[in-house]
């Protein structure tokens, strides 16, 4: 089973990279962006399915791929 | 004072680390490796010195915080055990648990590397018990994560428990940290995490010795237990 994970920060909390990224884009030219945030992916391959994959990637995200602090993420299994 | 510095892939200021507690108790830390799972008996300060551990992979001192000593090292913290992170030790008690909140990239996106100045918010802490409250400090500061993050609920519990133990002072904040903060402890005030590096300022040779109280105060604190 392969997963793909989202993180990204929780609205609300300032994201200076993206907004440099913004920034980047608009000098180049790239008219008319509201916004830019910047996240990270996680491609996971595991050998467990269904629901039980789906409670370990959740358990991964809130362990460690996700500071809950900070971030949100967001599960996709293929 | 038996101190133990705790060594992660990455950490490159152990040295420092071990030369100001050389200086302030005359004694030599003992440096544990991150993929122990005990520490020495009668251990009474466990050190996090800064580097980059792990290379900062996914966050600065994320994969640190999971490393097998990391659960003796809470352990021991819930003993009352004194536990101090400096810097990429600072991120990794934030990505412990045992501190709240987290660091995030500086608001400027630039490493960091200078002199600020600290202003001692809390004494009543065994870190910081030979300041003055309100003395500020010089010290110095190099990361590119010290960008203190909290939610609102957070920062005001940490002011209304005096827990924020330094803050930036006089418009030194090097890296947009909310409130000013540069270093937090814990509510029973065993565990302190800061940005700047007080190890630093520790020696004539410095230019400085603002530092070296922090590490004094805790071989008293330590020396008073222990009698």
């Amino acid at each position: 089973m392969k997963a793909r994970i989202y993180v990204t920060l929780k609205e609300g909390v300032l994201d200076p990279q993206g907004q440099a990224i913004e920034g980047a884009l608009a000098a180049l030219g790239f008219a008319g962006i509201g916004s830019v945030r910047q996240g990270k992916v996680f491609d996971i391959e595991l050998e467990e399915t269904g629901e039980p994959a789906a409670e370990r990637l959740q358990s991964m995200c809130e362990t460690l791929l996700a500071n809950t602090v900070i971030e949100d993420y967001r599960i996709e299994m293929g | 004072m038996h101190a133990a510095i705790i060594q992660f892939p990455g950490t490159n200021r152990e040295a420092d680390m071990s030369a100001a507690l050389r200086l302030a108790t005359g004694r030599d830390p003992r440096l544990v490796w991150h993929g122990e799972t005990s520490l020495p008996a009668g251990i009474d300060l466990i050190i996090l010195p800064g580097g980059f551990s792990y290379g900062d992979y996914l966050r600065a001192g994320a994969i640190a915080a999971h490393s097998p000593v990391m659960r003796e090292v809470a352990r021991r913290a819930e003993a009352g055990v004194l536990v101090l992170g400096v810097c990429n030790g600072f991120q990794a008690l934030c990505e412990a648990g045992l501190l709240p909140g987290a660091l995030m990239r500086n608001a400027s996106l630039r490493f960091v590397c200078r002199e600020v100045k600290l202003e001692v918010a809390a004494t009543d802490t065994p870190f910081t018990r030979l300041y003055r409250r309100g003395e500020v400090i010089r010290c110095p500061v190099a990361h590119a994560d010290g960008n203190y993050f909290a939610d609102a609920a957070t920062l005001d519990a940490l002011e209304g428990e005096g827990r924020v133990v330094f803050r930036y002072a006089e418009g030194t904040n090097p890296n947009g940290s909310q409130r000013d903060i540069a270093g937090i402890c814990n509510v029973r005030r065993n565990v302190l995490g800061m940005m700047p590096h007080p190890e630093d300022f520790t020696e004539e040779a410095h230019g400085c010795l603002d530092g070296l109280r922090l590490f004094k105060g805790l071989a008293d604190e330590l020396s008073e237990k222990a009698a």
